[in-house]
């Protein structure tokens, strides 16, 4: 082949590769939208996979956002006081949160929590037949073990979102009004008057639901497809994780675009 | 040969079978009575496992027709494909018991998913199905505390939980100490004919084969070279079956994998590094 060509078709080969992928991709989420009423009508199944995936992120979530609201606070008021307007930092710390940070950062903790969890636990089955024995007792193992794994991160995300923003909200309180003794009142009546339930709360809400449909989509995907090989496995997992980050950050910015299209 | 005194369980006609352009199968026909014990044996990558793929609708044919109790696996939907499974049971080659249950709750698995049955009476059921196994005192122990060849006979024990009517066996012997072989070898024959089931073994193991099939059937090139009894096997001339029974390193099926010759391979590299 003429050289001059040859990364021409290397650079097709690699479109038609990542094209093939994503239809893949397709074709396995609308196989688990078909079977999602399994694991809602197996309740127990499904509580088993939160209690795994999301309350045992509880932890890492707490803490972090707990860790992230202090940090905020302290960064926010060294700028804040410089314009005389400390007591905004009750609501430049809440939409920080609620908008940007909360679901977002709580994204990106399960993705390397419980999503790369996720894929180990299906890529490893594959790799000793589990899946394979279960589909033979026919048992449909997208119904059984990727359903119920894909809805507790669409369930888990925003809870723990929920639960990050609330930490992030006490430890900007402690630092803000309990260290740096900024008034308690204006604190927290700035951002009741600030934060708008539909505009900021609902949309962070959506977006944490939306990154919890990435992440588990992925997870449960490279899972199923890894190469049953030790190192297939290990790549799916690291794979998962970094498909998951970028996934959830390119979401956030068409989905804040969309969201805060034509406000100003 | 093929037994005639029961119905045909597993009908392959003319299957034709290949992974992207590596043919595998090239047309190959195989008849299994009802209760048969048929040990298929072959060369690494000869399409033994693949067989079983196809029986249990997990593969699907280039074409040919893969018959399974009358119903042509390739053409059916999924439900009617899971139909069919619920009559089929297959051992896997390292058992594939889910590593997160107990003994117990790997068998108990198929009749939670599968039934409505009380817990007491699945509780009598796997303890029934442990005793046929000789392992009721393992059944609190978890997969990861099992020797191999446990391993192997709670795996049996859930894979004829609901009583299938075809059993299907890939690699039953890997790996497997000789006690452990033996016994794994009585109860594939033992539960075949208590339960009344139908048993296809893909294994090396020809010694093993030998003492618990009805027949031998050995392929090569993609078709069925031979099909015989264990007597013929025995008494068989024939280099290739020969060379399986006599664990041979060197025959028709070679020792060599496919290459240029050795001297013309130096000679090239002699060259290329001078």
């Amino acid at each position: 082949m003429n050289r001059l060509l040859e990364p021409l078709a290397d650079l097709g080969h690699v479109v038609l590769s990542a094209l093939a992928r994503l239809g893949l991709v397709g074709r396995f989420f609308i196989g688990i939208l078909t079977v999602l009423w399994f694991p809602v009508r197996r309740f127990s199944l499904l509580v088993r996979e939160v209690y795994f995936s999301g309350f045992r992120s509880l932890l890492i979530v707490t803490v972090s956002g707990l860790f992230v609201g202090m940090v905020l606070a302290v960064q926010g008021y060294e700028v804040l006081q410089r314009f005389g307007s400390a007591e905004s930092l009750g609501v430049l710390v809440a939409l920080s949160l609620v908008r940007e940070l909360g679901p977002v950062v709580t994204a990106l903790l399960f993705a390397g929590r419980a999503g790369s969890a996720t894929t180990a636990e299906i890529g490893l089955m594959q790799a000793t037949d589990q899946i394979a024995a279960m589909d033979m007792m026919a048992i449909n193992p997208m119904a059984r073990i990727i359903a119920p794994r894909f809805l507790a991160a669409v369930i888990s995300v925003p809870i723990l979102a929920c639960l990050f923003i609330s930490a992030g909200i006490f430890g900007s309180y402690l630092v803000g009004v309990q260290l740096i003794g900024i008034d308690e009142g204006a604190f927290w009546s700035q951002m009741q008057a600030s934060v708008d339930f539909r505009l900021d709360v609902i949309n962070g809400l959506i977006k944490a639901v939306v990154f919890g449909v990435a992440i588990g989509l992925i997870s449960v995907f490279e899972g199923y497809y890894a190469p049953p090989t030790a190192e297939g496995v290990s790549s799916a997992t690291t794979r998962t994780v970094v498909v998951s980050s970028l996934t959830v950050l390119m979401l956030d910015f068409g989905l804040t675009v969309w969201m805060f299209r034509g406000l100003s | 040969m093929t037994s005639n005194a029961n119905p045909a369980l597993v009908r392959l006609e003319a299957v034709h079978f290949a992974y992207d352009e590596r043919p595998i199968l090239r047309g190959l026909d195989l008849t299994i009575a009802k209760g048969e014990v048929v040990a298929v044996m072959g060369g690494s990558g000869s399409g033994k496992t693949t067989l079983l793929g196809l029986i249990g609708g997990r593969l699907l044919p280039q074409s040919g027709a893969v018959m399974v109790d009358g119903k042509n696996v390739p053409t059916l939907k999924r439900s009617e494909l899971y139909r069919l499974r619920e009559k089929l049971g297959m051992l896997f080659q390292l058992g594939a018991l889910f590593t997160d249950l107990s003994v117990f709750d790997n068998i108990a698995f198929p009749y939670r998913e599968q039934t409505n049955l009380p817990e007491p009476m699945i509780r009598d059921l796997v303890l029934m199905k442990l005793e046929a196994v000789g392992l009721r005192g393992a059944a609190d122990l978890m997969p990861a505390q099992l020797s191999g060849g446990m391993a192997r006979r709670v795996a049996l024990a859930r894979a004829v939980a609901l009583d299938p009517m075809l059993m299907l066996y890939d690699e039953p012997f890997t790996g497997l100490d000789p006690i452990s072989t033996g016994i794994v070898a009585r109860l594939i024959r033992r539960l075949n004919d208590a339960f009344g089931l139908t048993s296809l073994v893909v294994t090396h193991d020809l010694d093993s084969s030998l003492k618990i099939a009805d027949r031998v059937v050995v392929i090569s090139e993609g078709t069925v070279y031979r099909d015989m009894t264990p007597e013929e096997v025995r008494q068989t001339d024939d280099a290739f079956v020969r060379q399986f029974a006599d664990g041979l390193p060197d025959g028709p099926v070679p020792f060599h994998y496919p290459a240029p010759p050795f001297i013309d391979q130096l000679v090239g590299r002699h060259e290329q590094a001078s």
